[in-house]
């Protein structure tokens, strides 16, 4: 245990890394996810076809192979996020950051859009005719009786597209951003002797992390159950 | 739209809106790929030399055959693998004995709680991977996949049986059989046809999932790609060929499971764990995704 006491300083600073993509990429994604399923269920032809064509393609793809289009084939046509360069302590979140959060947020809204449209789905048809029948506009069918029903049957997946997110960041990882699963290989590699102190170290702090928000879902879910 | 229930069906005013905003969204989605294009122009990624090693028949070989076979195979061991891992641990979570419950329920949730890639080289390192050459990194993928993706069958496999009417199960105790009997004979057959689709959506993730072996460089389609890419400096288009292959291989997946799903199951998935109802316990850790 001693290797990760002595180096706790620095595993902490990797999980804050972690964190940051986490909440940056978690926020970003819900807000474009929301966007998107907004095309996809919404009345103009043209942008619910584009909205599939993007999820589809995304959802199939690895998240590794899209991070990696980012942060080595984005800086060939001049994506290069050079301009981000933020420093807060010893925090530094520069151009491969960005380009590691970019990906994930790509990656992750499109689940979060399909898991946003299936919680509509899963609303009864008979809510919207109903509400349509007692003269409700668009705008009011949605926000009076299909989003209140549809967000409380999106939450499940939605919080598991979130804690398979948190998961994720590792891979930025293996690009360049010195975050926890960074860290945890660099320190196997400076203390062979180790290593299954360090591994088991990092996997119970990710344990915990997923329980935390696996429950903060629960009690949401819980707080905003009808009946 | 007579199709969705959300909105009436668009009067006059509504339609001419409606046309607008198509030709507004058409102009901008042109406006973005025409953006696209001109970039690439601009960057001269449409260079003939760029474009000529994913189009030599040797490179491609080598990207199908040492990238998209050996990705496949990798996939292919460890669902076989997680498959057994999660009917093993599925069932110990059904057990009726809390000494074996337990420490199924533990490893289960720490499995699917851990990122693959950290337990991937965790395996590549500890266990002899990185001596092995080829093979060990090959395996390395294949039992870190298999934990992951076995963790998270066990879970579809206990919701599946599960699933099967209780009267199935009494009945069937009823006529004087054993436990065993009833877990082999009665519920697991009945299990198996509700929980193939959500086996092969795993297939999809164990086979996305694969491309991570790129950290221990495990000879797959992501290693590969990247082999091909740093000698001939065509990231962009290396990444499009590659991301085409997987997409094509995923979305067959896809089909093959959602014609499974509607000739065994019919339309509704009663053990879709990304829905309501998988959160009993706040044991929601993410799979799927």
């Amino acid at each position: 245990m001693n290797v990760v006491l002595d180096n706790a300083g620095d595993i902490a600073l990797a999980f804050i890394y972690t964190l940051s993509l986490f909440v940056v990429a978690g926020v970003l994604s819900l807000i474009f996810g929301a966007l998107l399923a907004a095309a996809r269920v919404g009345p103009v032809a043209v942008l619910r076809k584009a909205a599939a064509v993007y999820v589809t393609l995304i959802r199939n793809t690895p998240l590794l192979i899209v991070i990696i289009f980012f942060r080595f084939a984005g800086p060939k046509i001049g994506l290069t996020f050079s301009f981000v360069d933020i420093r807060v302590a010893d925090i530094r979140l520069n151009n491969l950051y960005a380009a590691c959060a970019v990906g994930l947020i790509v990656y992750t809204s499109s689940f979060v859009c399909e898991a946003l449209r299936s919680g509509i789905n899963a609303v009864p048809l008979g809510q919207a005719e109903a509400a349509r029948a007692i003269g409700l506009p668009f705008g009011g069918v949605m926000s009076q009786v299909i989003m209140p029903q549809a967000m409380r049957h999106a939450l499940p997946p939605l919080a598991s597209v979130q804690i398979a997110l948190l998961k994720n960041t590792t891979v930025c990882g293996a690009l360049g951003v010195f975050e926890a699963f960074a860290r945890m290989r660099g320190l196997t590699n400076d203390f062979a002797s180790a290593r299954t102190e360090i591994f088991l170290a990092f996997a119970l702090i990710f344990v915990v992390l997923v329980e935390v928000l696996s429950f903060v879902a629960y009690r949401l879910e819980r707080r905003w159950r009808i009946a | 739209m007579a199709t969705s229930v959300l909105f009436d069906a668009p009067g006059p005013k509504t339609v001419a809106r409606h046309r607008v905003y198509t030709v507004a969204t058409y102009g901008g989605l042109l406006l973005v790929v025409a953006f696209i294009a001109w970039r690439l122009q601009q960057t001269g990624q449409f260079a003939y030399d760029l474009w000529e090693p994913v189009l030599t028949p040797s490179i491609i070989e080598v990207i199908l055959v040492d990238g998209l076979l050996n990705t496949l195979k990798m996939a292919f061991s460890a669902i076989i693998l997680a498959v057994v891992f999660g009917l093993v641990f599925g069932m110990g979570k059904l057990s009726d004995h809390a000494w074996v419950r337990w420490p199924c329920w533990l490893v289960v949730e720490f499995f699917r709680a851990v990122p693959v890639l950290l337990l991937m080289v965790f395996i590549f390192y500890q266990f002899g991977g990185v001596t092995n050459g080829d093979r060990g990194a090959y395996w390395s993928v294949v039992a870190a996949l298999a934990l992951y993706n076995g963790a998270v069958l066990a879970e579809v496999f206990r919701a599946g049986i599960n699933a099967v009417p209780s009267g199935q199960a009494e009945a069937a105790y009823a006529l004087g059989m054993r436990k065993f009997q009833v877990m082999t004979i009665i519920l697991l057959p009945q299990a198996v046809k509700i929980m193939l689709p959500s086996i092969i959506s795993q297939c999809v993730v164990a086979l996305k999932d694969t491309s991570l072996g790129y950290a221990i460089a495990a000879i797959g389609l992501s290693t590969v790609s990247r082999l091909v890419y740093i000698e001939y400096g065509n990231q962009l288009q290396v990444v499009a060929v590659v991301a085409l292959l997987y997409i094509s291989v995923n979305l067959v997946l896809t089909g093959i499971a959602t014609w499974i799903q509607k000739k065994f199951v019919g339309e509704k998935n009663p053990i879709d764990l990304t829905r309501a109802g998988n959160m009993d316990g706040g044991q929601n850790t993410g799979g799927g995704v």
